[in-house]
């Protein structure tokens, strides 16, 4: 808890740099990112991210020093070279894209590997250190690193946010912004730049590797929360500023702790949740809907029962025994005895031991669904030309479905009938 | 049979267009009147899209320019609208209807000003007219085939242009949106707005268009509906691709041939 109010309050100036630097670099690369993501590019954040690291070792062995300015300019070079790479064997050859994005991330990263060998083999002194570009420490930033970032940032912020319009369009319809005269060419080149960009704001803290997964996953995530294209950047934004606060905190906490690994795994952790919990489109809210779905069925075709046995007797207010209900439609036993249950609870049933009837609400939503189906089943031969005896399984579908007002213009349609295709009653309430 | 125009708003000059260096399209030659509904008509692979995306500027000629209005296409963009294939864009990309007809505006307001209260007021009006402004705030997700190709063209409206190149508006869509469709081009025609039309049912074509361009790799036909779509023409587009020319093509992308000494 100390280490909360600590952490907060931000007294310590290093705390300070590392929240600030943090919260920048995730926020200017989610906003990226998005676009990237909607672009379909998302393999090309990760070759970007891979191939800066031969750039960095370059710049180190050409300065002699692990001076920031020389890193980013280096790593922007060879970022840079990896897309050019990528476009022209995908032009010129007949590698596709996906292989050619392989291709040339393991031989950029290859490359700044064996570098990085060599320089660490090499005795000099100043480059210890030099291993964090890989997977980042932010407790390495310094307050002139941290001015570096803060511009860098608020460059990628202001120029996503200036060509917002012309990105959406690009990624949405890109003939079509050709068509308008857009310079389609000139946006892409500025997009590629600005996801150089990006992943280099984060290799102090975050290290190249895992700069990918800080572009692509708050993306990924945002997008199951909206149908909006600048909610989902906002949304994105929030998430990656939230990793990156998270993983500057559970850094600052353990201090041997790595920032990078920590802020993408808290935002891998945001996508999983999104996955399986955004309304509507993730996951268990589906099962959910599925679920209750199921349970409408299984109530409805219970009371349907009461509706048959009551017409085929005479009287609809009667009680019924279990062995009545079971005998009179196919059921699974234990699901209608849940289903009676339920419908006890709902008021649209009473019981008295094993016996079972409708109540007045019980008998208008039964009879309610009888007409539906049998509305359907004359629709269906009416003006869909089925046969009599294939109607019945379509009917039983639809009859759970049909709104009030679906029901008022398919009753106009057919004339308000009496009788359905079987010549049974169709009911009225 | 090659009829032209006596004062051509769009002049399509001998235009070769070629895939990996195989010609697609061979000396493609015509002139349009404006104020014509034209139909660019032919049997699959002939070329229709690829010589509409041509003229728009999509895919560079390897002989041959265009004209539209007597100049070049890009300095003459924002009198010209495109309708792509429906099938083109990713449909669960998230913006809502009203969003893409907005886009229509794109190019009036430039590459960073954003549209603003009278581009929205514009949009909307197209949405009407094509009997989707109920649908403003709809996720584009949740269209039909039919309710797409209306978005699509409501958006290609909100341009304003003289000149619209609609590629396969009538795929897929039932047949009241056809007829809406086909009801709206002959509006804008009549307000002297030119329309030209990739089309594959030759049933239709005779009755929608009254300038038919007869395409297969080559230019079969092109002029007034009457004369130039006849079943002699028609017999000669449909009746198979000039084997030879196929061949030529097929060596010439072998070899890498240029289809111009220089």
């Amino acid at each position: 808890m100390h280490s909360l109010i600590d952490f907060f309050s931000f007294s310590d100036p290093n705390v300070r740099y590392v929240v600030v630097g943090n919260v920048l670099l995730s926020a200017s690369a989610a906003m990226v990112g998005a676009f990237i993501l909607l672009q379909k590019k998302a393999l090309v954040g990760d070759a970007v991210s891979h191939a800066v690291l031969p750039g960095i070792c370059a710049a180190f062995l050409f300065s002699g020093s692990k001076n920031t300015a020389f890193m980013l300019v280096g790593a922007f070079i060879t970022g840079w070279l990896a897309l050019v790479a990528i476009d022209y064997i995908t032009a010129k050859s007949k590698i596709k894209k996906d292989a050619a994005i392989g291709l040339v991330l393991s031989v950029f990263f290859g490359v700044g590997m064996v570098m990085m060998t060599y320089i660490q083999q090499s005795g000099n002194a100043a480059q210890s250190g030099l291993d964090h570009f890989i997977f980042g420490k932010a407790a390495t930033l310094i307050g002139s690193d941290l001015i570096i970032f803060s511009i860098l940032a608020a460059v990628l912020l202001v120029v996503v946010g200036l060509f917002f319009k012309a990105f959406t369009l690009v990624a949405f319809d890109r003939p079509y912004a050709q068509a308008l005269g857009y310079p389609v060419r000139k946006l892409d080149l500025l997009l590629t730049s600005l996801t150089v960009l990006a992943v280099v704001t984060g290799i102090t803290a975050v290290g190249v590797v895992l700069m990918a997964a800080m572009l692509i996953t708050p993306a990924a995530a945002a997008r199951y929360w909206t149908d909006n294209i600048r909610r989902m950047v906002g949304i994105a934004v929030a998430f990656g500023m939230f990793a990156g606060l998270a993983g500057a905190y559970i850094s600052y906490t353990a201090p041997s702790m790595p920032t990078g690994p920590w802020m993408v795994v808290v935002s891998s952790a945001i996508a999983f949740f999104s996955f399986f919990f955004a309304p509507r489109k993730g996951i268990v809210p589906k099962l959910y809907t599925q679920r209750r779905n199921q349970r409408i069925i299984a109530e409805e075709n219970t009371l349907k029962i009461f509706y048959h046995l009551g017409e085929r007797t005479g009287h609809f207010n009667g009680m019924r025994h279990f062995n009545e209900l079971t005998g009179a439609r196919e059921v699974d036993k234990p699901l209608l005895e849940a289903t009676l249950k339920r419908l006890v609870a709902q008021k649209l049933l009473i019981s008295q031991g094993d016996q079972w009837g409708l109540t007045d609400g019980g008998w208008r939503k039964a009879t309610r669904v009888v007409r539906l189906h049998r509305l359907w089943e004359l629709y269906l031969t009416s003006y869909m030309n089925i046969a009599a005896d294939h109607v019945h399984d379509d009917a039983e579908t639809i009859e759970h479905i049909l709104t009030p007002e679906l029901e008022r213009e398919l009753e106009a349609q057919l004339g308000y009938p009496d009788k359905d295709p079987h010549d049974t009653e169709i009911p009225k309430i | 049979m090659i009829i032209h125009a006596q004062q051509p708003i769009v002049e399509v000059h001998d235009l070769t267009v070629s895939y990996a260096r195989k010609p697609v399209l061979w000396g493609v030659d015509f002139t349009l009147p404006s104020g014509c509904i034209a139909g660019i008509v032919g049997p699959n692979g002939a070329g229709k899209s690829t010589l509409l995306k041509t003229i728009m500027g999509l895919i560079p000629p390897s002989s041959g320019y265009i004209k539209l209005f007597d100049r070049p296409v890009d300095e003459v963009r924002s009198r010209v609208s495109y309708v792509p294939q429906r099938e083109s864009v990713d449909w669960d990309f998230p913006v809502s209807v009203l969003d893409v007809v907005l886009m229509g505006r794109y190019g009036k307001v430039g590459l960073l000003r954003n549209t603003g209260a009278r581009d929205q007021a514009i949009a909307r009006d197209c949405l009407d007219k094509v009997g989707m402004a109920a649908f403003a705030k709809r996720q584009i997700s949740q269209l039909s085939g039919g309710q797409q190709q209306r978005v699509f063209l409501a958006r290609a409206l909100a341009q304003e242009s003289d000149i619209y190149f609609m590629d396969e508006p009538f795929a897929g869509v039932d047949a009241a949106t056809e007829q809406a469709i086909i009801g709206l081009l002959r509006e804008m025609a009549s307000a002297g707005k030119t329309i030209i039309v990739v089309h594959h049912d030759l049933q239709s074509a005779r009755t929608y268009f009254d300038w038919i361009i007869l395409l297969n790799m080559r230019l079969v036909a092109a002029g007034p509906t009457d004369q130039a779509f006849t079943d002699e023409t028609i017999q000669q587009a449909y009746g198979g691709r000039l084997n030879l020319l196929s061949q030529v093509g097929d060596v010439m992308e072998k070899r890498a041939f240029p289809s111009r000494e220089n």
